[in-house]
């Protein structure tokens, strides 16, 4: 999906799907269009809605070997290790469905240098080389220059680190990227602007297009590695997640730079304590999971700690080529799980990195700790 | 019956290069080497793990094979030229080969940076053997610049749609003075033994090996096949320089 001449944003390109009737074209698939799809070698945006249909589902056995042999033949038997670090869950947002949101009461904490340093050393030991790095959003508890200062001290200790923080302007990106940032994580969370709106009640968070182009200005940037996804549940399940195909397609077709990659986290209990409204079981997941590989051959595909490790194990031949693994969701908590912030999500997988390890090699795969050298 | 390759004053007896990425296991490496014959394999260094406290991908690599790092990662000459260097500091030897892609959507070698780089490299004592997009005039520059070979790509790098560039390579291995590597998109043994029959150097096969469910049985299968395309390669040259002895050997009765 190219860029028209002037065009400036993703959202351009899903402006006209405001107002398409995702359930009259799920009523009209058939057998033989989503046998089509399946054969593409290329498959246009139309084949990936198609194969995220509720027919689709019926040949998802198909489905999961063409997504099992096309990231093999570009990923290899492989998947990614990384963790997460939270370094501070102070936010000054009103995110529902969060829990780090501003009206919960939670232990805020935020942690200091030499506390990110001991938590860098925790982390380190257990043979991880890829950290992602995560806050609140509260620019002032947690400005630029410290954020700067956490990066420099962490590449000490990981080959590789990526943000996953409130959007910022390319400039502000610019600066993390010199610190010695390669990956942006940022989540959409929905991508349908009304339900948006609903969920995200104050705060910047409530700027819709502001974040719909953060992970764009993160690409100018010159970040290497860009991941984006939904938050599965705050919106219709298959749009969401067809619009995040469509914005990680366009994201490799304008940035070829860039190397994207999605992740479909689904909501769990939180300390909001928010129902979500909308879902997706298992077999709907991994629907979506083979329908992405097949639409973006080369898009990484991401899968966290928040889906437990019996159903994580299966991902490994579906598709996935990125697991966190040993992860703590609060803040610090790898030193000192009692010293901790409060978590932002429950985690499923409660595995350590060594367990992980070890099932992957089981499936028949390797785990791979290190894959970048910032030189 | 075959002369030896010779690259950079190495002598290669086996003519398949194979790699060390997207195994399942690396234990399969050594295995893979030994079943194929393979002398000489490609590493990654940004999956090198110097001082990591996790398994180290050059101990599976068996003494007597030579290690051929490669740039992989580098968007710029630049970053290929450091990563080149930081691996021959780091003991992997002097040779190196040269893959720059800024295209992280086919991942098509960004010729111009790939020259570049090896303007600088070739001048430093490496052995450099750039991964391009066949072109012949920039192969000649390549050349002229101090490239051991020449190492064009069949199909973008994990297609396995073999031989897509197959009369570009011919142009480059019809008019090139360095060896001719063919290097990605090889996916089936019958593609090695064609690139080999259209009088290639050498190929490097790593996705189709190492994606294999028996990695050695395929690469054992490479062996074979790029021994018989060589071989039919020879006995085609063999059988051109007879007819091509008498001037005219077939009318020449008729004088």
């Amino acid at each position: 999906m190219l860029r028209e001449e002037g065009q400036v944003s993703f959202h351009h390109s899903i402006e006209p799907y405001k107002n398409f009737d995702f359930q009259d074209f799920f009523a009209q698939v058939t057998q033989e269009r989503v046998a089509a799809a399946l054969a593409a070698e290329k498959l246009s945006e139309k084949d990936f809605l198609v194969l995220l249909s509720p027919l689709a589902a019926e040949s998802l056995e198909q489905m999961a070997r063409k997504a099992s042999e096309l990231t093999v033949q570009y990923f290899g038997r492989t998947i990614q290790l990384y963790i997460p670090l939270y370094i501070s869950n102070f936010c000054a947002n009103e995110c529902i469905y969060c829990g780090f949101h501003r009206g919960n009461d939670i232990r805020r904490k935020k942690l200091s240098l030499a506390e990110i340093e001991a938590e860098a050393r925790t982390i380190a030991a257990t043979g991880m080389r890829h950290l992602l790095l995560l806050t609140g959003e509260a620019p002032a508890v947690t400005p630029i220059e410290y954020l700067e200062e956490a990066v420099r001290l962490l590449k000490k200790y990981f080959a590789s680190v990526s943000i996953e923080i409130f959007p910022m302007d390319e400039t502000d990106y610019r600066r993390l990227k010199e610190a010695g940032v390669d990956g942006l994580t940022l989540y959409q969370e929905v991508y349908d602007e009304r339900r948006y709106g609903l969920v995200h009640l104050a705060g910047r968070k409530t700027d819709y297009r502001y974040r719909l182009d953060a992970p764009e200005r993160g690409a100018r940037a010159g970040f290497r590695m860009v991941n984006i996804g939904p938050l599965i549940g705050l919106g219709e399940v298959r749009s969401e997640v067809f619009f995040s195909g469509l914005h990680a397609g366009y994201l490799a077709d304008n940035f070829l730079q860039t190397e994207v990659s999605l992740s479909l986290p689904r909501m769990n209990p939180a300390e909001g304590n928010y129902q979500a409204e909308f879902h997706a079981d298992d077999r709907t997941f991994v629907q979506f999971l083979t329908a992405l590989r097949c639409f973006l051959p080369r898009a990484g595909l991401t899968v966290s700690t928040r889906e437990s490790a019996a159903f994580r194990d299966n991902l490994i031949r579906l598709g996935a080529t990125r697991f966190s693994a040993g992860s703590c969701t609060g803040v610090g908590g790898y030193g000192d799980r009692e010293d901790s912030g409060s978590p932002q999500f429950a985690i499923t997988d409660e595995r350590s990195v060594a367990e992980v390890v070890q099932a992957i090699r089981q499936s028949g795969y390797q785990p791979v700790y290190k894959d970048w050298d910032m030189i | 019956m075959d002369e030896k390759l010779s690259i950079g004053g190495h002598f290669f007896t086996s003519r398949l290069f194979t790699g060390t990425g997207k195994f399942a296991a690396s234990e399969w490496i050594p295995r893979m080497l030994g079943a194929s014959g393979s002398e000489m394999i490609t590493v990654a260094l940004r999956r090198i793990d110097q001082g990591g406290t996790t398994e180290n991908i050059l101990d599976f690599i068996p003494e007597g094979v030579v290690l051929l790092p490669n740039t992989s990662g580098a968007r710029t000459a630049e970053e290929a030229v450091r990563i080149a260097r930081i691996a021959k500091a780091a003991g992997c030897g002097n040779f190196i080969k040269i893959e720059v892609i800024t295209d992280m959507k086919y991942l098509m070698p960004d010729n111009y940076e790939t020259l570049k780089a090896t303007e600088i490299l070739a001048r430093e004592d490496f052995i450099v053997l750039p991964y391009v997009l066949p072109d012949l005039p920039l192969a000649k520059r390549l050349e002229d610049a101090g490239a051991a070979a020449v190492m064009p790509l069949g199909s973008p790098i994990g297609s396995n749609r073999g031989l897509l560039t197959r009369d570009l390579i011919a142009m480059l291995i019809e008019n090139c003075r360095v060896p001719v590597v063919v290097d990605a998109g090889i996916g089936r043994p019958s593609q090695a033994a064609e690139a080999m029959e259209m009088g290639a150097d050498a190929v490097l096969v790593n996705t189709a090996i190492a994606t294999a469910e028996d990695p050695a049985m395929m690469g054992r299968a490479f062996g074979l096949a790029v021994e018989a395309g060589r071989l039919g390669y020879l006995a085609r040259l063999a059988g051109q320089s007879k007819t091509a002895r008498a001037s005219s050997p077939l009318t020449g009765f008729l004088d």
